[in-house]
């Protein structure tokens, strides 16, 4: 198996919480996992992303090639358009629905809307209203993480276990709550998958 | 054994760590600030086995490495590319004195300048120090590499240079690690000239130093990072050095039809480029960063060797490699440019809504204003370099760390009415000190800001040499106490900081301005670690 994912949102939203379970998943199949992340001047609200690549033979570049990503997984939808050129034919992206709106020019939802349209494999949803529904707005990561675990390649239940792997220290109850979040984003996606 | 999932940077840490290391000496700096605060957070560090403190600066880390390697122990020294200049002097000398305990010069290039001035290639510095350097392609190739390295140093009784990039640095992989070494004992060079740098001593060991090339030539062509991969399709040799070497595999993945010579460890194996040189019609040559190797093998009149690479045009001359810039080098069908929609914007970076930056700039661009082209505001290196871009507009100059006190001396020395100068509270005391001294010697009329978030905030919120100092460095540095103010960056305080701004701009000697409220980032973390 390989899967290429580019992850993407504004700084401070938090992709790399995202990515860090996908990889603890991801290793402890005995998978090989490159991820190059973005540190430094551009996390000041600028946009971010993130290559996430996985495959059970070793991988040479950190980068993912233009045309070869099969997931995109976006915590903002205009981050979201910004890569969704990356997919490949088959190529999924995953986005939330909610814009952080932090620039002068940013687009109408009606532009957004229909940008959106034209693609074809997409699931979007607002992970901010279900995180709030499930009691934390800090798990909307993981409700995005749900959502796009149908495309990841890893079996649901080694994300699972990555989810309490990574948020085993903080209590049972936060685990919990991360399992539902992954669960109610999964949800989503079977359904528009299905469709 | 279980492989750990690390950055570049902690799969540096790690292995130094691992290899016996007893101190790491830095200024942070993007991409290599990962390194010590990875070091910080480890048990021997955290346990006081091992020295993590942030440096002032670049030349106080390296001269501090140097003193732990003089007293026998291991040390390593991390900063970005542009760090390496802050350093030469003792970076360069520190190879004419030799180490006792093995000393790394961790170097991290910045191609593309994602957080950046230049994209220099360090790989330059090493070759003018006339060192050994080594260079990745991989997590795991920098593990091994930082832990070889101590050894390779302690060998020659040299510095090692490890040479990463952006990329490598903030990519995580699998890492496998190796046994833990003791550090070392204190211990001391029997050759008392051996670090009295006087022309009698030095002059002896600079000629050591030449003599010792040949046997770094013959280590590196021996070396397992430098390694000759056969190839049936001899029309094209490929030379590839450290993480450009994935951007070719990435292209060929049943395998490479061309002879290539993958480079990790420099001076160049010259046995094994011969060899390629000799097999194969031409070749080409992949290398992240400047055209070092390409520019060796060409040589000026470029006789006899047809060489492709960044310098003809084969690749682009400036900017980071990746896979489709190399594949469509070699004529595959690679995708050029992906498909954007219009109604995409760019989104900058910008000042966190809170920060105490903002406040600043609010109140200073009042008072700027006013004066129209008599007033230039040069900035620094941090944060506040953001107030160049809406809406504030506040900045003329950003070149490197601590200029922003000196360029508006040295414009007003030339007439203008009144320079501003920008800096932050790190930047100030990693290079600003020397600047301030120079203008109060000279009472130049500039207006200094210390924009104090009591952090250095850029590179993510690390500890700040000046906190809780500056007014006394001030002081001690000879500004007048009547012209140094201390002020609360705060809405509600607009007006008393326009009017001490405005008031200090048309003093005709060094005022200071030190605007105070800390990062809004670090006090969130603050709190959230008191919960």
């Amino acid at each position: 198996m390989k899967t290429d994912i580019i992850l993407s949102g504004v700084g401070g939203q938090g992709i790399l919480s995202i990515a860090a379970v996908i990889g603890e998943a991801a290793v402890h199949q005995q998978l090989y996992m490159k991820q190059a992340e973005v540190h430094g001047m551009s996390q000041r609200g600028g946009d971010v992303q993130s290559n996430l690549r996985i495959s059970d033979k070793p991988i040479y570049s950190d980068l993912i090639s233009r045309g070869k990503a099969d997931l995109v997984i976006s915590l903002e939808p205009m981050e979201g358009l910004r890569y969704a050129g990356w997919l490949n034919e088959k190529g999924w992206l995953v986005t939330n629905s909610i814009p952080v709106v932090n620039i002068p020019d940013y687009p109408s939802d009606k532009e957004l809307k229909t940008a959106l349209d034209k693609i074809s494999n997409k699931v979007v949803l607002d992970v901010d209203d279900m995180a709030k529904e499930l009691g934390s707005t800090r798990v909307s990561n993981i409700v995005m993480l749900g959502a796009a675990s149908p495309f990841i390649g890893i079996d649901y239940t080694a994300i699972e276990n990555g989810i309490r792997r990574i948020f085993g220290r903080k209590g049972e109850e936060i685990v919990n709550l991360n399992l539902k979040a992954l669960a109610a984003g999964k949800a989503v996606a079977d359904n528009m998958k299905s469709r | 054994m279980e492989k750990l999932l690390l950055l570049g940077d902690e799969a540096i840490a790690q292995a130094a760590l691992d290899a016996g290391l007893s101190g790491v000496y830095a200024y942070p700096g993007t991409p290599s600030t990962e390194i010590t605060e990875y070091i910080q957070a480890s048990h021997k560090a955290t346990g006081g086995q091992i020295h993590s403190h942030w440096s002032s600066n670049e030349k106080t880390a390296m001269e501090a490495a140097l003193g732990m390697s003089f007293a026998g122990k291991r040390s390593m020294v991390c900063m970005k590319h542009v760090g390496v200049n802050v350093c030469a002097d003792a970076f360069i000398n520190a190879a004419i004195t030799g180490v006792i305990g093995g000393l790394i010069v961790v170097a991290a290039d910045d191609p593309s300048m994602h957080s950046s001035q230049n994209e220099q290639d360090s790989r330059f510095y090493g070759n003018f120090a006339m060192i050994p350097i080594l260079e990745p392609s991989n997590q795991q190739e920098a593990y091994d590499m930082v832990y070889k390295a101590f050894d390779l140093s302690e060998a020659f009784g040299i510095p090692v240079m490890l040479r990463i990039t952006t990329r490598l640095a903030h990519s995580r992989a699998g890492v496998a690690c190796r046994p833990e070494k003791a550090q070392n004992t204190l211990h001391y060079s029997t050759n008392p000239k051996q670090f009295v740098l006087l022309p009698v001593n030095a002059r002896i060991n600079y000629n050591r130093l030449l003599a010792s090339q040949e046997i770094f030539v013959k280590d590196s062509e021996g070396s397992s990072f430098n390694t000759f991969i056969k190839g049936k399709d001899t029309s094209k040799g490929i030379v590839a050095s450290g993480i450009a070497y994935n951007y070719l595999m990435e292209n060929f993945p049943d395998g490479c039809p061309y002879p290539i010579v993958k480079i990790g460890q420099y001076p160049l194996p010259v046995t094994l480029l011969n060899k390629l040189a000799r097999e194969c019609d031409e070749l080409i040559v992949i290398e992240e960063g400047y055209p070092l190797i390409e520019d060796s093998l060409r040589g000026l009149l470029g006789l006899g060797l047809t060489v492709h690479g960044r310098q003809d045009g084969f690749f682009p001359r400036a900017g980071e490699l990746n896979p489709d810039i190399v594949g469509k080098a070699f004529g595959l069908s690679v995708i050029e440019q992906t498909i954007v929609p219009d109604i995409v914007k760019m989104r900058p970076p910008s000042l966190c809504t809170g920060c105490s930056h903002r406040d600043m700039f609010e109140a200073l661009n009042v008072a700027y204003s006013e004066k129209g082209e008599a007033s230039k505001i040069f900035g620094d290196i941090g944060c506040y370099t953001l107030g160049y871009l809406p809406p504030y507009r506040a900045m003329h100059t950003c070149v490197d760390m601590g200029a922003s006190i000196t360029m508006a001396k040295g414009a007003a020395d030339a007439g203008l009415k009144y320079p501003i100068a920008v800096i932050g509270d790190s930047t100030f005391t990693h290079s600003g000190m020397t600047s301030l001294l120079d203008a109060i010697n000279e009472q130049s009329p500039i207006t200094v800001i210390i924009s104090d978030n009591e952090t250095t905030g850029m590179t993510g919120g690390q500890d700040s040499a000046g906190t809780g100092k500056l007014e006394s460095i001030c002081l001690g540095l000879g500004v007048s106490p009547a012209h140094l103010h201390v002020l609360v960056p705060l809405k509600k305080n607009h007006e008393e900081m326009v009017s001490i701004i405005r008031e200090e701009m048309e003093y005709r000697g060094v005022s200071v301005i030190i605007p105070r409220r800390e990062c809004i980032q670090t006090l969130a973390r603050k709190k959230k670690k008191q919960q």
